[in-house]
């Protein structure tokens, strides 16, 4: 609960300060809502051509397009403490400060800073979520929006994860490498489209190493009410969001691993 | 004096330096491979949907898809983080001492900063599609050779013009950082235009049959869609030699813009800091 509160308070103090450059917070946010439209504009001139990909259509697409992209913005503006970690806490040797502070190094590391300009992100996401549902015209039922709300949350911790072992990485290269972005925005890219466009291998490294599949697609399908062109019986829908839990409690286990092994860089 | 030695100097100086990079670059040759893969399988299920004849064929679209990853950098997405760095101290008015033209420093400056970063990018990206993948049994998947020795030799002079034209957008967005005196907005609003409209997302002939032509003039065509077209044919002769004219009038047009407007800019800078 203490935690909790804490949290509440460097989130606050965050946002207070982004909002002391509003014109800042505008520009930036309307940028990263332009950078991720141009990437929405190219996979409507894709349909648009070709109208479909494996049976699925524009609609489809923009709802497992939306799920994924909405998971990731929301990690993406809460991780930035990690996503820095190496050029901002191990090479200055900031890092030692935040051992010395009776809280877990995760949560201050999560109270660094909450980025309010992926909200453009965001928007563009939720904006191409809606527009996907509205074409698809979904059933809503229990069921549809329990699986929808799996998927993001079981993305989010996914994404926290990958960004935990990109952080863990800095305790021995010093730096933060971009290499991880191969998996985040590689991976958001990736889920963009249904499992089954990809050659088998592929597939697999996406359902069995990074179980990016396991939340952008089997919920997204489940809750689309389509049978799983892979075979994937219906208690698979509902558990595989999980694997995204399960991928931040191993990311979390070699964080506190690194922190053991941390050696400050002095000063 | 030779009066090209100094912009020469300061070429020379920043393209040695650039290249030091060399972690940088292989990290961004590993992402762009695997960036060029997903793509390539996402096309490829495109393309097995729709049997008939297509405006770019699937052998010409993979081939495509791994020169676009290989001269990725060429696109302008930011100015020059060193102008960027000289706003922020206020540097820039050293700038204005210099007995030199400043157009001409930044051009130079622009052109060796992108040319050296697509140049290892472009030979491990070569290395790895053209040769690596059919040597391993995945040629239907591999950046094949252009299409005849002229297409090469056409090919070889419009990536000169994609250098040329991509340095004459970066220095404009240099000219709009000083006068804004911030890098962010100039550098986060440029990149999704020259991503898009380029046909660095998806290959302007997959565009709708209205808006292509439209689409073909633009500038920033040059810098993807019309070199690549000519590497495999898809322009060749006097169309290949047109295209090439177009990147250059383009380039030549917006270095042009750039140099007035640098003019405008320098004469009522007002620098920050003390």
């Amino acid at each position: 609960m203490d935690a909790l509160r804490l949290y509440g308070r460097y989130t606050a103090a965050s946002i207070r300060g982004q909002m002391r450059y509003p014109a800042s917070f505008l520009m930036t946010s309307f940028g990263a809502f332009l950078a991720t439209a141009a990437d929405a504009v190219g996979l409507w001139v894709l349909f648009a051509h070709f109208h479909h990909i494996h049976g699925w259509g524009f609609g489809e697409i923009a709802v497992f397009y939306g799920t994924v992209g909405t998971a990731f913005a929301l990690t993406d503006a809460a991780t930035r403490g990690f996503d820095v970690f190496g050029d901002f806490f191990v090479r200055t040797g900031a890092f030692d400060r935040l051992l010395l502070r009776p809280r877990t190094t995760v949560l201050q590391l999560l109270g660094h800073e909450l980025r309010l300009s992926r909200i453009g992100r965001l928007a563009q996401a939720v904006l191409m979520l809606l527009i996907g549902l509205s074409l698809v015209h979904l059933q809503w039922s229990p069921r549809a929006a329990i699986l929808l709300l799996a998927a993001v949350a079981g993305g989010m911790a996914l994404f926290a994860g990958l960004l935990i072992l990109q952080a863990t990485l800095a305790f021995w290269t010093v730096e933060s490498l971009e290499i991880a972005n191969i998996l985040t925005y590689g991976g958001v890219q990736a889920a963009e489209y249904p499992l089954d466009v990809y050659a088998a291998w592929f597939r697999n490294f996406l359902i069995f190493v990074v179980p990016i599949g396991c939340i952008a697609y089997f919920p997204v399908v489940g809750a689309l009410g389509r049978h799983d062109p892979l075979g994937a019986p219906d208690w698979v829908l509902f558990a595989s969001p999980a694997a995204g839990f399960a991928f931040l409690g191993v990311a979390l286990w070699v964080w506190g691993f690194g922190v053991r092994h941390y050696a400050s860089t002095g000063s | 004096m030779d009066p090209f030695r100094p912009y020469l100097a300061a070429f020379a100086a920043r393209f040695q330096l650039t290249l030091q990079y060399r972690t940088a670059a292989i990290a961004g040759f590993g992402t762009q491979c695997w960036w060029g893969v997903i793509k390539i399988m996402v096309l490829a299920a495109f393309f097995a949907g729709s049997p008939g004849r297509q405006p770019i064929s699937l052998e010409h679209v993979v081939t495509y898809t791994w020169l676009g990853q290989a001269f990725l950098i060429f696109l302008p997405w930011n100015g020059d983080p060193d102008v960027a760095e000289m706003v922020r101290s206020g540097a820039v008015a050293y700038d204005r001492l210099r007995p030199i033209d400043t157009h001409g420093w930044w051009y130079a400056r622009a052109l060796a900063w992108t040319t050296a970063r697509v140049a290892p990018r472009a030979a491990l990206m070569f290395a790895f599609a053209a040769l690596v993948l059919p040597l391993v049994g995945l040629g239907r998947w591999s950046l094949r050779p252009p299409a005849d020795l002229p297409a090469a030799a056409l090919f070889a002079l419009s990536i000169a013009g994609v250098a040329l034209l991509s340095a004459s957008i970066v220095v404009l967005i240099n000219v709009i950082i000083v006068a804004t005196l911030d890098d962010r907005g100039a550098n986060l609003l440029v990149a999704p235009f020259s991503n898009l409209l380029s046909g660095s997302i998806v290959p302007l002939a997959l565009f709708p049959d209205w808006l292509r032509p439209a689409l073909r003039l633009q500038p920033f065509a040059g810098l993807v869609d019309t070199p690549f077209r000519i590497y495999f044919g898809d322009m060749a002769g006097w169309q290949a030699l047109g295209g090439i004219g177009l990147q250059l009038g383009w380039a030549v047009l917006l270095a042009g813009l750039g140099r007035w407007w640098v003019g405008r800019v320098m004469d009522r800078l007002q620098v920050q800091g003390g």
